[in-house]
């Protein structure tokens, strides 16, 4: 069943558009089913809002969410790059010697493992700044993968090309940005996917913990208000705003992956 | 070149005259590699090479045939520099390391190796940038070299949109930029296909005869094939296993190598000394006789 030029596969055969469409489709189901049923069962407003309530919340609410929304992105921008910076920076120190990645690469575990939740308060405590403090919890969040994805891909070097680069005379610099740095970029991208998301999460999570302990008010903050006055379809509202978000972040990593990878890695190509 | 003619008919000696497998050999000015009773013992217990010695001339395409497990790619990454002997001691043009001898060594691998990320063309430069060789002059080197495997086309292709005989090309191709006198192959077309091999052989074979640019191309060439040692060659010599050890040292003569070389009856005498002979050397037992 390959497409010919004279005879083209209906649109739905098609994959991109079968990507597309069918996602759409399931979603537009989902959506007009869950409207039909809360007026079928005359479900208020404060337990479950139908799709419309959600949508027009969020056309008279948007200017006051899109802040939130913005003062939210700032944590989650500002804890991503923190986290990919100082995740490369430990990867390149661990991959120098066994000794220094035996020494630390339990305290990287020790991060990952320990919930945000249990120390972000202690964080919000010892620092001034709110800020400073929202997106240091935030980068403990989505500081992991980096590290771990790195690390990974710097020691994932084929040994034919490691022994091509000695026969050569190759400095261990060299090596590094020919051969190790490359090699990594895969399982880097890989890496960068999933800390996007978790800036995010990391973000929100930490909003949630300071509370409404004068931060400017993100996007956690108003979904905290909306549920201590039962306006329930704001808190849906602010809800899809995080979710397009988080799939924006997710779109935006993928297009970066495959711009950086699709000329030779397997993973990226059509 | 080669003065020892040997006719093939004549009876399979154990050990071919002229140059004696162990013990009093003598490197003289022509001899590029040396290897004086050289043993080796990998740390798992593995007996690889039992005292070898061999000594290979200047222009010389010297096959190293044997099964598997007959240390074969061992020597060859000895004298690569890959690996070291545990006993016995190696010879670079009489320097005890190949940096300081000032022979220029390429090695081609089992596989192609290649780095996908990048063109064609910056694989095959990749010595020449390791080595900072100037960009006017590199490029030059690497047109020249794509060009003698016929690749001059791909240059901008990526490793992926090759097939593997043209991959094995590139690998060459690099090997030949850094203008080698020795160029070490392990097994370089083992995983191709008999057409593909067959092709690659022969144009082997001519990028041999032509020379470098620096004079006479040493190559030295791991196979396990007795057909791919006995076109190719000039010289074979055979090993056997456990340890690995030689078996007899076979000069080539034939200047001709063209497909009619394959299907001649002087092709298929050698084939079969060889085959006598290694018959002879694992004790008359079969292959696999150990398992």
């Amino acid at each position: 069943m390959k497409p010919t030029p004279n005879r083209p596969l209906p649109l739905l055969q098609r994959p991109a558009a079968m990507k597309l469409i069918a996602p759409l489709v399931c979603g537009i189901f989902f959506l007009v089913a869950w409207q039909a049923l809360c007026v079928a069962w005359k479900i208020p407003v404060f337990l479950v809002p139908k799709p419309s309530d959600i949508l027009a919340t969020l056309w008279t609410d948007g200017p006051s969410l899109l802040h939130a929304l913005g003062v939210t992105l700032r944590i989650t921008f500002l804890a991503f790059a923190t986290a990919v910076v100082v995740g490369v920076l430990a990867a390149f120190l661990f991959v120098q010697s066994k000794v220094i990645e035996a020494s630390l690469f339990p305290y990287a575990i020790l991060l990952q493992v320990t919930p945000v939740v249990a120390i972000a308060p202690l964080i919000i405590i010892w620092c001034k700044n709110p800020t400073v403090a929202l997106v240091i919890c935030a980068t403990l969040v989505a500081l992991f993968p980096i590290i771990s994805n790195t690390v990974l891909g710097l020691r994932s070097v084929n040994p034919g090309l490691l022994n091509l680069f000695r026969l050569n005379g190759a400095t261990r610099w060299q090596t590094l940005v020919r051969l190790r740095i490359p090699s990594a970029l895969p399982y880097f991208f890989g890496g960068l996917r999933i800390s996007s998301g978790l800036a995010l999460i990391g973000a929100v999570v930490a909003e949630f913990v300071a509370g409404t302990g004068g931060t400017g008010a993100g996007l956690a903050y108003e979904i905290l208000q909306a549920g201590f006055q039962l306006n329930i379809p704001r808190l849906f509202a602010a809800l899809v705003l995080i979710s397009l978000t988080g799939i924006l972040l997710f779109v935006c990593m993928a297009w970066l992956s495959r711009r950086s990878l699709g000329h030779w890695h397997e993973s990226e190509m059509a | 070149m080669l003065m020892k003619t040997r006719p093939p008919e004549a009876d399979p000696s154990p050990v071919e005259s002229g140059t004696p497998v162990s013990g009093g050999l003598v490197p003289d000015a022509d001899t590029v590699l040396f290897a004086n009773k050289v043993e080796k013992t990998y740390d798992n217990g593995t007996h690889a090479l039992d005292e070898l010695s061999l000594r290979i001339q200047k222009g010389d395409f010297v096959s190293l045939l044997g099964p598997s497990g007959c240390g074969k790619s061992t020597l060859l990454k000895m004298f690569a520099g890959l690996e070291s002997p545990s006993h016995g001691h190696l010879r670079w043009q009489g320097a005890d390391a190949p940096a300081k001898s000032g022979l220029r060594t390429a090695m081609v691998f089992q596989e192609a190796t290649l780095m996908p990320w990048a063109d064609i063309e910056t694989n095959v430069r990749l010595p020449l940038d390791l080595a900072h060789v100037s960009r006017a002059e590199a490029q030059q080197r690497v047109a020249r070299a794509l060009e003698q495997v016929g690749l001059a086309r791909f240059a901008k292709s990526y490793p992926r949109e090759l097939s593997g005989g043209m991959q094995m090309r590139v690998s060459i191709a690099r090997a030949l930029a850094t203008e080698p006198d020795v160029l070490l192959m392990d097994e370089p077309f083992g995983a191709l296909d008999e057409f593909t091999r067959h092709k690659l052989d022969a144009d082997l074979r001519a990028l041999w005869a032509q020379g470098g640019p620096r004079g006479a191309l040493t190559v030295v060439f791991v196979t396990h094939s007795i057909y791919e040692a006995v076109f190719l060659s000039s010289r074979v010599v055979m090993m056997a296993a456990r340890p690995g050890r030689l078996v007899c040292d076979m000069a080539i003569p034939e200047p001709d190598r063209g497909e009619s070389f394959r299907v001649s009856n002087a092709f298929s005498d050698y084939c079969r000394d060889l085959s006598l002979r290694l018959h002879a050397a694992s004790g008359g037992e079969g292959e696999g006789a150990h398992f």
